[in-house]
């Protein structure tokens, strides 16, 4: 198990530089400091001398892969790929376009995203899987034809109506919560309800039917015959049988996403003016902060690989055939 | 005079609609290609929503006919043209896109939805709302004459379109060629199920109505600047439907040559493949576009002098939205044709072909490619309804298309704010929700279809 652990991180690294150099192209090859620099000083500012200084400024004064100026290993170290890119890899975020460090950001700001999606991810897994359970335990009745008719209709809104619909009605017309802001410490539920309700009624069209699919998919093979020919409930048969070897592909989609939590929703998040990463990034992009976004697209990458191994050790829980060797 | 426009978006949906042409004229007489989709249009649902989403690429279509107006000039002087691209939907709509009003006003209203102050007949002023420039402008009395105004165009709306649906269906009621077009109802049931025609028959009463009521009445209101809904809603299709299509087109050559090559060659081949999707897979989806179109977007303002008109800015920043996106989303169907083809190359008819010395590329375009086309076609169909869910949201993040650009999320980002307002305004919102709830719900009952009637193991699920 350590060995595969060992074995995937070292996987890893070519990955993320893969990630890094990806990006380093995007930011530093195809959009070079200085149009960057032009961007941020406005039409009417931009002088050769001007776009010189805002690069000395925020560090982008330095070559890309080569400093033929410096010596030694400054030739490679002193310049913008690593100072810029493999630093990530430590960590080291280093300082938005408006100076502040974006890793302190990162470490205040990951606690309201958090307190966002971790609620809806559990509550959600709940809800979308009891509601699929519920549509195969009443499966060719009316109620499942309803049900799945409900989810695909459900599927078919954007994202957008629910926040707006759930702000307009919740918010404004029943005055049940604000409409939007947070605040740290025990008033924080107040804040935190209507982003989870409206997250958990966007999700679960979506997510139903695909379990629900699972569910009717497993439901005809033979071993739940045989469970059911010895007697066993439906409804023993539906959680202990058919949930358990359903657990896969749910684990599947499911475990990989639980690192990426900390990195919070975007639309959610910038709607209900939440402080978290989410907004955190949202702003960045309006604000064209290449710094940020280098740093969340990193951030974001590794937790992905993270949540990937986390995916493998959870299958050797669901499924005791599964060996990690 | 007009000259016609070739935009960028325009050439290649010409060059989609010419490939899926093409297409259909290869395998029309391939009984093995047709079944599964007779299949989908012998089914009521399969019809229907194929019908409905016809008549959603129709009006894209209309609004893809680009055109520049002749601007008015003394003889012998150079020609010129309004820098204004035009297209065929906004000909046919001229009405509509000229009646535009103060600000805001509601769903046939005759007045507006902010107070003015108004010059009585005696000359004294008061605040009151005004009447509308073009809403209802015909009615001499709005409080007493509105209803039977409405009532009278609407039942004449209707009418109309009742009669075209007769007329339709006892003329390709009676075709034997009508099934095969897919059309509702082939052969001659002129008095068989009623059922295969409602959909047209509801489409059909819509469309009467609106052309009755349109002109003259605002159906849908106006927005901020006075602008009409309905035709900001029309417009919008087209945004939508090239997000959906035209991001296919782009990521189908990546997806199909390198999850085929993968699958087939395995080894080396195999680990480059697998290393480049697992690395942009590994990021955010939402981030790495927004990184791109950043990127565009710096690209775009750097060389602006290479756009001429706003239309053709819009078009190329469009473009790059779904280059984008169809560049980074080739990932899941390259994995799923990965594993297809890992299945392929160990069947008989494959190891036969090599035995023969049939080259690869060969095997690859012959063997392989049809064996793996439903997976595509499923793809394809299920993408679509994600991808016009898509532009809605990088709109509202503002990695979208053109903030200048009508289109389904920028609609919904200007009347965000609406619902706050007091009093609310709620139609610019209640139109975008209902234009592309329809097009989303009919694309994903038709993907349903699709999938069912094309994929060996969902066949027979409920």
């Amino acid at each position: 198990m350590l060995n595969y652990i060992l074995r995937r991180v070292l996987y890893a690294i070519p990955i993320l530089l893969g990630v890094n150099l990806l990006t380093f192209a995007l930011f530093f090859m195809v959009n070079t400091p200085d149009d960057m620099a032009r961007i941020h000083l406005g039409a009417k500012h931009v002088t050769a001398e001007a776009i010189t200084r805002w690069k000395s400024e925020h560090g982008y004064d330095k070559p890309l892969f080569l400093n033929a100026a410096a010596d030694g290993v400054g030739k490679v170290a002193d310049t913008l790929f690593v100072e810029k890119s493999l630093k990530l890899f430590v960590l080291d975020f280093g300082a938005a376009d408006d100076g502040r460090d974006i890793a302190r950001e990162i470490g205040q700001r990951m606690w309201p995203s958090l307190a966002i999606a971790l609620p809806t991810f559990l509550v959600g897994l709940l809800a979308y899987l009891s509601f699929a359970l519920l549509l195969v335990f009443f499966r060719g009745t009316a109620l499942d034809t309803g049900g799945v008719i409900l989810c695909v209709a459900l599927m078919s809104i954007s994202g957008l109506f629910y926040v707006i619909g759930g702000q307009y009605l919740m918010g404004k017309l029943w005055h049940w919560f604000p409409i939007s802001g947070y605040q740290p410490g025990l008033d924080a539920w107040k804040f935190m309800v209507m982003p989870v309700l409206v997250s958990l009624i966007g999700g679960i069209g979506d997510s139903s039917r695909f379990y629900r699919a699972l569910f009717i998919e497993e439901i005809g093979k033979d071993y739940v015959r045989t469970a059911r020919a010895k007697g066993l409930s439906d409804l023993r048969v539906l959680f202990k049988h058919v949930l358990g070897n359903a657990m896969i592909p749910i684990l599947t989609g499911v475990v990989v996403v639980i690192p990426r939590l900390f990195m919070g929703s975007l639309i959610i998040e910038s709607f209900f003016g939440i402080p978290g990463l989410g907004s955190y990034t949202i702003d960045a992009i309006q604000a064209q902060d290449f710094a940020i976004v280098r740093s969340m697209v990193f951030l974001g990458s590794l937790l992905y690989i993270v949540g990937l191994v986390l995916t493998d050790i959870s299958y050797t829980w669901a499924d005791p055939r599964v060996r990690l060797e | 005079m007009i000259k016609p426009v070739l935009l960028w978006s325009d050439a290649l949906i010409l060059l989609l609609l010419l490939t899926v042409a093409a297409l259909v004229w290869l395998a029309r007489k391939n009984d093995t290609f047709r079944a599964p989709w007779r299949q989908v249009m012998a089914s009521r649902m399969g019809a229907a929503t194929a019908l409905i989403l016809a008549v959603y690429a129709g009006i894209g279509l209309l609004d893809s006919l680009h055109y520049v107006e002749r601007l008015p000039s003394a003889p012998g002087q150079t020609v010129q043209y309004s820098g204004e691209v035009r297209s065929a939907l906004d000909a046919l709509l001229t009405p509509l896109r000229e009646n535009v009003e103060k600000t805001y006003s509601a769903p046939f209203a005759t007045h507006l939805y902010a107070k003015e102050t108004v010059q009585g007949p005696d000359g004294r002023e008061t605040r009151d709302f005004p009447r509308l420039k073009h809403g209802g402008a015909h009615l001499a009395d709005p409080e007493k004459d509105f209803w039977g105004d409405v009532f009278e165009r609407a039942g004449l709306g209707l009418l109309g379109g009742w009669v075209v649906w007769l007329l339709w269906r006892s003329w390709f009621g009676c075709r034997s060629g009508g099934a095969r077009f897919g059309l509702p109802g082939g052969g001659c049931t002129v008095a068989g199920p009623p059922r295969r025609y409602t959909t047209l028959l509801i489409i059909l009463l819509t469309f009467g109505v609106l052309l009755a009521l349109a002109p003259h009445y605002h159906v849908l209101g106006t927005d901020k600047v006075g602008q009409d809904v309905l035709y900001l809603s029309l417009k919008s299709i087209r945004t939508g439907l090239l997000i959906g299509s035209l991001t296919t087109l782009i990521m189908l050559p990546f997806a199909l040559a390198l999850g085929i090559a993968a699958g087939y060659f395995g080894g080396r081949i195999d680990d480059a493949i697998q290393y480049l999707y697992t690395t942009l897979n590994s990021i955010p989806g939402v981030l790495l576009i927004a990184a791109a179109v950043l990127v565009v977007q710096v690209q775009i303002e750097a060389h602006a002098e290479m756009f001429n008109t706003a239309a053709a800015r819009s078009d190329v920043r469009l473009l790059a939205l779904c280059a984008i996106l169809g560049v980074t989303g080739w990932t899941g169907l390259a994995r799923l044709l990965r594993a297809e083809a890992l299945k392929l190359r160990e069947l008989e008819f494959v190891q036969a072909a090599r035995a023969f010395g049939v080259t690869d590329a060969r095997i690859l375009l012959r063997h392989l490619l049809p064996n793996v086309m439903h997976l595509v076609l499923i793809t394809v169909v299920i993408d679509f309804s994600g991808l016009v869910l898509a532009e809605a949201v990088l709109s509202y993040v503002g990695v979208g298309v053109d903030p200048g650009m009508i289109s389904f999320g920028n609609m919904i980002n200007g009347a965000r704010l609406e619902l706050a307002r007091e009093p609310v305004v709620w139609w610019q919102l209640a139109a975008a929700f209902v234009f592309m709830f329809v097009l989303v719900l009919a694309a994903n009952l038709f993907a349903d279809q699709v999938r069912d009637a094309l994929d060996p193991k969902s066949r027979g699920r409920v």
